[in-house]
């Protein structure tokens, strides 16, 4: 939306410019939302071909990512899975997807016992505004997965 | 390209027990196979470490599948638990199948 939301004073023009914009909004909010089912989808594929199609849970992941990136060229990113960390209880793979750039795989991070925790940290990169998704992987085949929006100010694929 | 110089940072020491964190960085484009030359039109081809792992006296402990929408000069930290004295050996893989690799020590008390 635009920025005369924010303003409390608007004389007529700016009213009227508003009214105009919200239509524009409401458009476009309905093409958006076919779009953000088309970004899952390739998401879902990747997930797919990665850990198969079962069954996933919420929680358990924790993502650090900042809620708003500048540079899209390069955003921090460390997960934390809740975990024992044994050999016959522990997070196996964690894999990171970004919904909205050319490609859905970012990385796959393979976790061992020998580690204590189940915690890594990189730098990604973000085309623009969307949802990073995260997947686990544990010793016993559940999955869980936990999602997180970062509005990106300069995109970080090509140019 | 200039030659990729991996830099890790490893306790020289650690606590029998404590987990410590493993940072690793190394220098490389990771030129996505997205961008065009601005004069010819062409596409740069894809040319990125796809690959980092971390051994530590001799076993795999911690690896690491990388795309494309890894940023450039990859930095990768991760948790270890120091149970005994010992050696790690990071090694990143590129398209390429050219490898880099760098060990550190680390003593456990």
């Amino acid at each position: 939306m635009s920025k005369q939301t924010d303003r409390l004073n608007v004389d007529r023009r700016e009213a009227l410019q508003f009214v105009g914009g919200g239509v524009v909004a409401a458009l476009l909010a309905g093409t958006l939302a076919t779009e953000a089912k088309a970004d899952m989808k390739l998401v879902n594929k990747a997930i797919n071909r990665l850990v198969g199609d079962g069954a996933m849970k919420e929680g358990r992941i924790k993502l650090d990512l900042p809620d708003i990136a500048e540079n899209g060229r390069t955003v921090p990113v460390g997960v934390t899975v809740e975990s024992p960390m044994t050999d016959g209880d522990h997070v196996k793979s964690l894999h990171l997807f970004a919904e909205k750039n050319p490609a859905a795989d970012v990385a796959s991070i393979h976790f061992s016992p020998a580690m204590g925790e189940a915690k890594a940290a990189l730098r990604m990169r973000l085309g623009g505004t969307q949802n990073v998704i995260a997947v686990a992987e544990m010793s016993d085949g559940s999955l869980y997965t936990s999602k997180q929006q970062v509005k990106v100010t300069i995109g970080g694929c090509g140019g | 390209m200039a030659k990729p110089k991996p830099r890790v940072r490893v306790p020289k020491k650690a606590k029998k027990g404590d987990i410590v964190t493993i940072k690793t960085l190394i220098s490389h484009k990771m030129e996505t196979g997205q961008r065009k030359n601005k004069k010819t039109g062409e596409k740069i081809p894809r040319h990125i470490i796809n690959k980092f792992a971390a051994n530590f006296n001799g076993k795999q402990v911690f690896a690491s599948d990388w795309h494309p929408a890894i940023a450039a000069n990859p930095y990768m930290a991760f948790s270890f638990k120091a149970e005994e004295s010992g050696e790690f050996e990071f090694t990143w893989t590129d398209d390429k199948n050219e490898t880099f690799s760098k060990k550190a020590k680390m003593t456990v008390a």
